[in-house]
């Protein structure tokens, strides 16, 4: 096995028991970024020599004994996080010339455990997108096959776990921006609570609903990255104080009898291929001791409306403060996407319409968290299908108003209640794509979500393969 | 569905040329269509969410931290100027 | 139409919006130093005031107190559940391109204060909200530029809007007046308008006398700095429109700036009745949610109001509401007073008295401690305790054996009689107040 095609729990074992040092692992992974870069253009900003150094300091703690969750590990951080003097674009032209003078909490979390920076990963520019493809500086695409897209809008993310460009990514979800990708990357993508983990720095799309979260290549890998990011930070308002879990621990007792819930809507209009997929998990599940039961759940195609609204006025909010006098660009240098939402956005906060629209989805936005709270009377997790087709080809964003929203129609609901979520591979279509399978929780109860899909990872081999690159 | 495409531009500080304002108004519209399910749902006695978290009364007390060196803070303006941020000089009419 | 024709006619409708600058150490929404006031540009910024991608606000809890006070004290209803609202308008002195305000549930509003002559002016809210940065317009290499200062940018304010109750500029001034001098005993703003800790903004218009209607126009002016401005914008502004009423027309609905120049106003742009500010809820921060027990504590939290403390001097103390005004106009005089006031018990000395010497020998309290200024008193009571016949015998004999001084004073130099005094002093040997002394002898030389 090539060192970059490790996970962090076994390249951190690697380095414990000295098999290999960081300075290696990280030269690995630049060398595979090198390789495959070309094709897949995961990453906006490179940070070679900064990685090696912190490669070699963390060789040097490695030596003196030091044990840090990610000492030593090569990460890729999406584009949306501010990293003090490197490079933060969110992928648009608005900001492609801005260095920020401070780190992200969630930058300064992974870099106080001892992580090795590679670079910022592509995205939909300002997150506004589940494709990359909405990019300024060109769309990622799909390490299973690069006429493809990876999702979005934590794209490059995703890219860069699937191609072993890195260990494991930060990302970033509003409603599927971490799920959708990870999905059509056959990868595990964990979108925690909203306010499990902080905001602060992390470029703002839709306030209410944004989540820092991983992209990583096991379900053990996502529950350490958690344990390294959750937390309450001061300068956030809106994290929780609520005390974290220690996710990993939580990881080794099977949770037994997990009441599964299903809801017809969330199979409706999905590919045939993915709902088989899902379904035969769902046997496994079975197999595995749990029970699955049938329950009836708001249907997802109102969170559309309800999303599109409340995400688009927080973004038209959001994107304010872009006047290229303080820093950045004008904003005659917003792309399309960007243009689209500010403008939708706009309008729905505008004098006599605002109780139509902006109030009017805030209180449906109420309904979808009661109907949550009371599904998870009845049943412990819900489970679905990620997305509801494998991966698009390259240009199906193009010209499509609405192609985000409607892409993550199964995600939104979960995202807009502010509910933990995961997507793990489920299996693969015939066109060999990955087929993503969602997990979905009550409010902090990562750990039971981490717990229901590692209990499937551990039976099935779908995180065993690799992409053909 | 009835809007001034041109005055959304406006408040939005978007400066849109008249074909893009027309493309973007289609697409407006076409958004809008599809919001419009929400009216399916009622609500008159639902009150909204806009924090889902629950919080309330987050403060933070009343103490000094150092602030951004003058050079960090001013380094990503295009214009600067002994310090100050520098700006084309919006002109106000005298009437 | 004349003056008085016009006034008879048309009644002013004013209406008063008034931004405080706390006194916390620090901003609204993050740690940078709030004391902004002649400090190098950009030298009290941060993320979170700049506006740079990715920060987040976070609430000053002390500036919230002030907030809950300055409500409290103006007899407003604390609302129990309040929140922020982003306001949104773009100007390069706004970084994030909204102000962080509120809206639709202030933490403070329905208050009202009384003005001399019975006159109740109602509060409509008292709301927190962050100040801007700086603009300054210069000419730089031939091309007018703005430069932008972002020290002030996140600084709390409280704004204070009141109903369209003012008659005229004196109520106004009166307003301003009791206004400030309560929020400086609440120790939460020091509020001087020539720093720019308390600015003005009044809403003019006029309507027919008689008529209840709101007028169906007003004109918001900005830039007074001043009490005195206020008063002079205000009569600027209530001429300027009687005029065009005057001409059959109805004055534009505008925001007009001071001239303080020139003492006018200057038609600027169109009142924001035109501007959408797209108000929401801030998502970034967490509403505020009160026990009524929380409120009845920041009720008992409240200082003596000087409203409360005249009336208490009043009551108490046996003294003239001048003299209780005049007593509590600034805390720290009051404080002295109401010391010396303790020490006077001792002594016999009445409080009457004690008002009367602070006032009128205007007694510099700085350096001056209560103690003493009873012993002077002390003193100068027993002085005066002198046999009246003896003291007019040693007056008498003094203008006796100065007739020059008698002559110049009768020639109108009035300097004449200090000298007097001072001669009868040394012979008292400070038995006799020069106050009294001097009294006597002008009453003698007028009688001569």
């Amino acid at each position: 096995m090539k060192l970059y095609e490790l996970t962090i729990s076994e390249a951190s074992k690697g380095l414990q028991e000295k098999k290999f040092s960081s300075s290696e692992l990280t030269s690995a992974c630049l060398e595979r970024i090198r390789a495959v870069e070309p094709k897949l253009h995961a990453f906006v900003t490179l940070t070679e020599e900064q990685a090696l150094e912190q490669a070699q300091k963390a060789d040097f703690l490695l030596g003196s004994g030091e044990v840090r969750p990610l000492l030593g590990i090569p990460i890729s951080i999406k584009d949306n996080f501010c990293t003090s003097g490197i490079r933060t674009t969110a992928s648009s032209n608005v900001l492609r010339n801005f260095v920020p003078p401070y780190d992200a909490t969630v930058v300064r979390l992974i870099t106080e455990a001892g992580a090795v920076s590679l670079g910022k990963t592509n995205m939909d520019a300002f997150a506004h997108g589940s494709s990359t493809e909405t990019s300024d500086f060109g769309a990622s695409r799909n390490p299973w096959n690069i006429e493809r897209l990876p999702g979005g809008s934590s794209g490059g993310a995703a890219v860069s776990v699937a191609a072993d460009e890195a260990i494991a990514a930060v990302g970033s979800e509003t409603a599927g921006s971490i799920r959708q990708p990870a999905g059509w990357c056959g990868v595990v993508g964990l979108k925690p609570t909203y306010g499990r983990v902080s905001r602060y720095g992390l470029i703002a799309m839709a306030s209410s609903l944004d989540s820092p979260g991983p992209i990583t290549k096991s379900v053990e890998d996502a529950a350490l990255m958690l344990e390294v990011l959750a937390g309450h930070d001061s300068m956030d308002a809106t994290s929780s104080p609520l005390p974290t879990k220690p996710y990993r621990k939580l990881l080794k007792e099977k949770r037994e009898n997990v009441t599964i819930g299903i809801s017809d809507d969330y199979f409706e209009g999905v590919d045939p291929e993915i709902v088989t997929a899902v379904q035969k998990a769902l046997r496994e599940f079975e197999r595995l001791g749990h029970t699955v039961k049938q329950i009836k759940l708001f249907d997802p195609q109102y969170a559309i409306a309800v999303y599109t609204i409340i995400q688009r006025s927080e973004v038209s909010s959001n994107l304010a403060r872009y006047d290229g006098i303080r820093y950045g660009f004008g904003r005659d240098a917003f792309g399309e996407e960007a243009q689209r939402r500010i403008m939708l956005g706009t309008y729905s906060l505008s004098a006599g319409y605002y109780d139509a629209y902006y109030a009017k989805a805030q209180k449906v936005r109420t309904l979808i968290v009661e109907d949550f709270a009371n599904a998870f009377e009845e049943v412990d997790v819900v489970i679905g299908p990620t997305s509801p087709s494998t991966a698009l080809p390259v240009g199906s964003s193009k010209n499509h108003p609405m192609f985000g929203e409607v892409s993550d129609a199964l995600l939104e609901p979960s995202s807009i209640a502010g509910l933990p979520g995961i997507s793990i591979c489920c299996g693969f279509s015939k066109e060999l794509l990955p087929i993503g399978m969602q997990v979905i929780g009550p409010y902090f109860m990562e750990d039971l979500i981490l717990n229901v899909a590692n209990q499937y990872e551990q039976v099935t081999e779908w995180s065993n393969r690799k992409p053909d690159l | 569905m009835e809007f001034d495409i041109e005055h959304v531009a406006k408040l939005a500080n978007l400066p849109l040329d008249e074909k893009h304002l027309e493309i973007l108004g289609k697409q407006l519209t076409e958004t809008l269509l599809y919001i419009d399910r929400l009216n399916e749902i009622p609500t008159e006695k639902v009150e909204p969410t806009s924090q889902v978290t629950g919080l309330t009364n987050v403060t933070r007390d009343d103490t000094v931290s150092a602030s951004l060196p003058q050079e960090a803070a001013v380094e990503n303006a295009p214009a600067t100027h002994n310090g100050y941020i520098v700006v084309d000089a919006i002109l106000e009419e005298e009437r | 139409m004349s003056n008085d024709a016009l006034t008879t006619t048309y009644q002013p409708v004013i209406g008063l919006e008034v931004h405080v600058e706390m006194s916390t150490a620090s901003k609204m929404f993050c740690r940078c130093s709030s004391d902004y006031f002649g400090q190098e540009p950009n030298t009290h910024t941060c993320p979170v005031c700049l506006g740079l991608p990715g920060a987040l606000p976070v609430p000053n809890a002390k500036a919230i107190e002030g907030c809950i006070m300055i409500g409290l004290a103006l007899n407003c209803e604390i609302a129990l559940f309040s929140q922020f609202d982003r306001k949104h308008y773009f100007y390069p002195d706004l970084p994030k391109g909204y102000q962080i305000s509120q809206y639709q549930h202030p933490f403070a509003q329905r208050g009202s204060i009384m003005l001399s002559d019975n006159k109740k002016i109602r509060i409509r809210r008292v709301h927190m909200e962050e100040d801007t940065g700086k603009l300054l317009h210069q000419d730089l290499d031939s091309r007018a530029v703005s430069l932008i200062d972002f020290n002030r940018s996140g600084v709390p304010l409280v704004e204070i809007v009141t109903e369209p109750d003012f008659e005229n500029a004196d109520q106004v001034k009166e307003y301003l007046q009791k206004l400030q001098q309560i929020i400086r005993s609440l120790n939460v703003a020091t509020a001087n308008p020539d720093k720019g800790e308390m600015r003005f903004e009044p809403n003019i218009s006029l309507r027919r006398t008689g008529e209840t209607n709101l007028p169906n126009y007003k004109v918001e002016v900005k830039n007074i700095n001043s009490f005195s401005f206020v008063e002079r914008a205000i009569n600027y502004e209530l001429k300027r429109q009687s005029s065009i009423l005057g001409r059959g027309e109805t004055p534009i609905q505008e925001t007009r700036g001071w001239d303080e120049k020139r003492h006018i106003t200057l038609g600027q742009r169109s009142k924001e009745e035109a501007m959408d500010y797209r108000y929401f809820p801030e998502p970034d921060i967490p509403p505020v949610r009160w026990q009524p027990g929380e409120i009845d504590e920041f009720r008992r939290a409240l200082p003596e109001l000087p409203g409360e403390k005249k009336a208490r001097f009043i009551q108490s103390y046996h003294i003239t509401a001048y003299d209780a005004e005049r007593l509590t106009r600034e805390r720290r005089l009051a404080d002295f007073f109401e010391e010396a006031v303790k020490v006077g018990q001792e002594h016999g000395i009445d409080p009457k008295t004690i008002a009367n010497v602070v006032i009128n020998k205007k007694i510099d309290i700085d350096p001056t401690v209560p103690a003493e200024l009873i012993k002077d008193i002390v003193a100068s009571r027993s002085i005066d305790a002198i046999d009246e016949t003896e003291l007019q015998s040693i007056i008498q004999e003094v203008i006796a054996s100065n007739p020059k001084a008698v002559e110049d004073y009768k020639k109108g130099k009035t300097n004449a009689v200090m000298f007097l005094v001072g001669a009868s002093m040394r012979k008292l040997k400070g038995r006799a107040s020069a106050e009294n002394v001097k009294g006597l002898i002008v009453a003698y030389l007028d009688a001569m």
